[in-house]
């Protein structure tokens, strides 16, 4: 099983989440993390999808995603010509003794310090699932409090854009 | 960045060409309701299945009025469904039912599942509650874009009335085209009531929705090597072929290129049973030659069908030694269960056209292929393994004969319902199909209780042809409330109950499979007493008192000696419902079949006969 990244370019509807998310597990398909929102086109959203399958199936199921009337194009992003991002907000426990030791791990992951109090700090930090990993990792032993996730977000390198084809269409049709 | 990003650019939706851009759009001022019934006279639903109730109350003042749209008042909503289902596969158009909220509209959901698994273009209105109610479980509320989202080609939920033209519209649109299917339109009650302009042709917009037709050239040339190059090709004909309309087609290139073609349960009709060129059917309960064909070949040029496992058996032993090339409009369907050589997406018509001009070519070209020694194979299977059966000895009617002989003293266009079970599989044999829109069943779904409220629907669309619904006793108990609108609203169809007094199909598994212990197949008696074994048949219900209590004519037949007589006698009868209630031998089983999760090549001529392929010298 290998992971891959879908950027799925949508007509901004209701329901098309959920039918979206239906199709990956009436198929038999579990969802590593989801991520929408809306594109600089306000009637297009971009759901980014990282699903763990194998080659063979993850062609069956784009080309069903592809089915769904609501859907405009469907990408998949290759890890080495794309940039992909996450977010966290993590709790630690921290006092007088450790907070200096948690913000200089905060630094070296060019994390950002979001909330301090007696007892605990608030973390965001943006990267790559792996680096966020590993601040994480550095950051257990103090004590994680409570910790929130984003899904993936992923756009390709370079000058071209996956949605410029997609308005078109949507000009063309409209 | 694009203009785009800043806003600058914000592109205006434009008019589709539905009416055509001369024509003056149409502007009236009325409810949502009569906006509904527009909308459905413009795309010329002229036949609407269904039941009110009060979500939907307000769409059905409007249609009292309308002389276009008939609405045929059903008894269940499923019959309104398999109805839709049955009036659009016999006459190519969209079929339409109605319902209510709630019960009214889960009850359409076995029809919906129905008409996705075989491709039947239908569109579905139901009432919803009123906006404002909608997710408060409010009184006869259900989430039905919800239920019928993995069993919809799409759906609408509407709660403005100024979009209701534009959806239907879509709607039609939708199920209409590409790989066709049910389309559910869901439009709150407060949506139906309110003041409304209706404008017709409407504003369409369905970006993400561009179904391909036109295959590409370069595959369909590829193809055509395969085909002259082959030594044992076969034409695997699916249901998309009927859908697309391409009978004619399909002819001459089974005839320019001199290949075997065989026809699924979802395409009997396709391409004449007659025809020499044809090898029957395939699958679990194919056509020796068909199933064997398929096995042996060395290329596949399937058209318009998906490999579905009931004509697949196992699937790494299916048809081990041949290249695929595979048409279909649907592209997902293309490598889903078999991969394909030559993947060709588009309408079947468009495609077997162009494989025609490119087979031609490579004749031109002096490339022809030589299928001899296929034939004299095929033609030596055809004739050793023909499909038949054995009269029951006790004098008892045999049910593949009277299926056999209401195909042959039927005229030659009537069109045959089938519920699903052994009469099913016996109507596909001993039928003789011709022409196409003449065979109506439940292939995906395998919906008991398909044939009456189908036939019904089929006669609504086609009031001139004779249709007969073929079906079991089991699947009657299930839908035949529908006679009774069928007496009503001058629907004459013709039913033959197939009446061996169990759940033959299930029944034919036990015998074979479960050491004979009948459990809950029996359906002319309940258990004695102590429980343990069934009494002898009872006659409950009594299926010519039960036709005749809702305006049919009924008849029984019992005796082969009555057989033809009862028959015409049925044919004869054109101004009512008429069911025939023939009691049949209980023991007949369908033959030829291949045991469900083995492979085709073990498919079995008769119980206890392993055809001879004579593999030894063929391979």
């Amino acid at each position: 099983m290998s992971k891959h990244t879908l950027s799925v370019l949508v007509e901004n509807t209701p329901g098309i989440l959920a039918r979206i998310a239906a199709l990956f597990s009436r198929r038999g398909f579990n969802i590593d993390s989801l991520a929408v929102g809306v594109t600089e086109h306000p009637d297009i959203s971009r759901i980014t999808i990282v699903v763990s399958v194998e080659s063979l199936p993850l062609e069956q199921v784009t080309k069903q995603l592809n089915k769904l009337v609501n859907v405009l194009k469907i990408v998949e992003l290759e890890p080495g010509a794309a940039i992909q991002r996450e977010l966290v907000l993590v709790k630690v426990r921290a006092d007088n003794e450790t907070r200096s030791q948690i913000v200089e791990i905060v630094q070296l992951f060019r994390a950002k310090t979001v909330d301090v109090s007696p007892e605990a700090v608030t973390i965001e930090a943006t990267g790559s699932s792996e680096k966020l990993e590993a601040m994480l990792k550095m950051l257990e032993p103090f004590g994680i409090k409570e910790l929130v996730q984003s899904g993936t977000i992923a756009i390709g390198r370079g000058a071209r854009s996956i949605t410029d084809r997609s308005l078109r269409a949507l000009d063309r049709t409209a | 960045m694009t203009e785009q990003a800043t806003g600058a650019h914000h592109p205006q939706p434009r008019a589709r060409t539905a009416g055509g851009p001369q024509q003056p759009a149409t502007v009236e001022h009325v409810t949502g309701a009569q906006s509904l019934i527009r909308a459905l006279e413009e795309v010329g639903a002229d036949t609407v299945f269904g039941i009110p109730g009060g979500a939907i109350l307000p769409a059905y003042d409007p249609m009292m009025d309308s002389s276009k749209v008939r609405h045929v008042l059903v008894r269940h909503e499923q019959g309104a469904g398999h109805a839709a289902t049955g009036y659009a596969q016999a006459t190519g158009k969209v079929g339409v039912c109605m319902a209510t909220s709630g019960p009214g509209a889960t009850n359409l959901v076995t029809p919906i599942a129905d008409a996705h698994m075989d491709s039947v273009p239908l569109v579905a209105i139901t009432g919803q509650v009123a906006s404002k109610a909608i997710g408060t479980d409010a009184f006869q509320e259900a989430d039905i874009c919800g239920i019928t989202m993995p069993i919809t080609k799409h759906n609408f939920l509407v709660t403005d009335p100024a979009e209701i033209p534009r959806t239907i519209a879509e709607a039609f649109h939708i199920a209409s085209t590409g790989r066709p299917g049910p389309v559910l339109v869901d439009i709150a009650k407060d949506a139906l009531q309110a003041q409304t302009v209706f404008r017709w042709p409407p504003h369409t917009e369905l970006p993400g929705y561009r179904p391909v037709t036109k295959p590409h050239a370069k595959q369909i040339r590829e193809a055509a090597r395969l085909i002259v190059e082959s030594k044992r090709p076969v034409l695997y004909v699916g249901g998309g072929v009927l859908k697309a309309g391409a009978t004619a087609e399909l002819k001459v290139l089974a005839e320019l290129t001199g290949a075997p073609v065989t026809t699924t349960l979802m395409a009997l009709g396709a391409f004449p049973d007659s025809h020499p060129q044809h090898v029957g059917m395939p699958g679990m309960h194919g056509a020796v030659t068909a199933v064997t064909a398929l096995q042996k070949s060395d290329l596949l040029i399937t058209l318009g069908a998906r490999f579905d496992d009931r004509v697949t058996g196992k699937l790494d032993s299916f048809a081990p030694y041949a290249k695929v090339v595979h048409a279909d409009i649907d592209p997902a369907e293309i490598g889903k269960n078999r991969a394909a050589d030559v993947p060709i997406v588009g309408d079947a018509r468009e495609v077997i056209a162009d494989l025609i001009v490119a087979v031609q070519a490579e004749h031109d070209a002096g490339h022809k292929g030589d299928y001899t020694a296929w034939w004299k194979d095929l033609n030596r299977w055809r004739d050793t393994y023909p499909l038949g059966y054995e009269q029951p000895d006790d004098g008892s009617l045999s049910p593949q004969q009277v299926i056999e002989r209401i195909g042959q003293l039927a005229p030659a266009d009537t069109i045959y319902a089938a519920g699903v079970g052994q009469h099913q599989m016996w109507a596909a044999h001993f039928i003789h199909y011709e022409q196409p829109a003449t065979w109506l069943n439940s292939g995906g779904a395998g919906t008991m209780g398909y044939a009456v409220p189908a036939a019904m629907g089929a006669k609504a669309g086609q009031p001139d042809r004779t249709v007969w619904a073929i079906d079991g006793d089991g699947c009657f108990q299930m839908t035949n409330q529908e006679l009774v609108t069928c007496a009503l609203n001058n629907i004459p169809i013709k039913v033959a109950i197939i009446n061996n007094g169990a759940l033959g199909m299930v029944r034919q598994w036990q015998t074979l499979f479960y050491n004979q212990r009948y459990s809950n197949t029996v359906l002319h008696s309940g258990p004695d007493a102590d429980g343990k074994q069934p009494s002898a048949g009872t006659r409950i219900p009594d299926f010519v008192k039960l036709s005749e209590a809702m305006g049919c004519v009924a008849m029984r037949c019992e005796d082969p000696a009555e057989l033809d007589a009862v028959i015409a006698k049925a044919n004869a009868i054109n101004d009512r419902p008429v069911v025939v209630d023939f009691i049949v031998h209980e023991d007949a089983q369908v033959w030829p079949m291949v045991a469900a999760g083995t492979s085709n090549d073990e498919v079995m001529a008769a119980r206890g006969v392993r055809p001879d392929f004579g593999d030894n010298e063929d391979d």
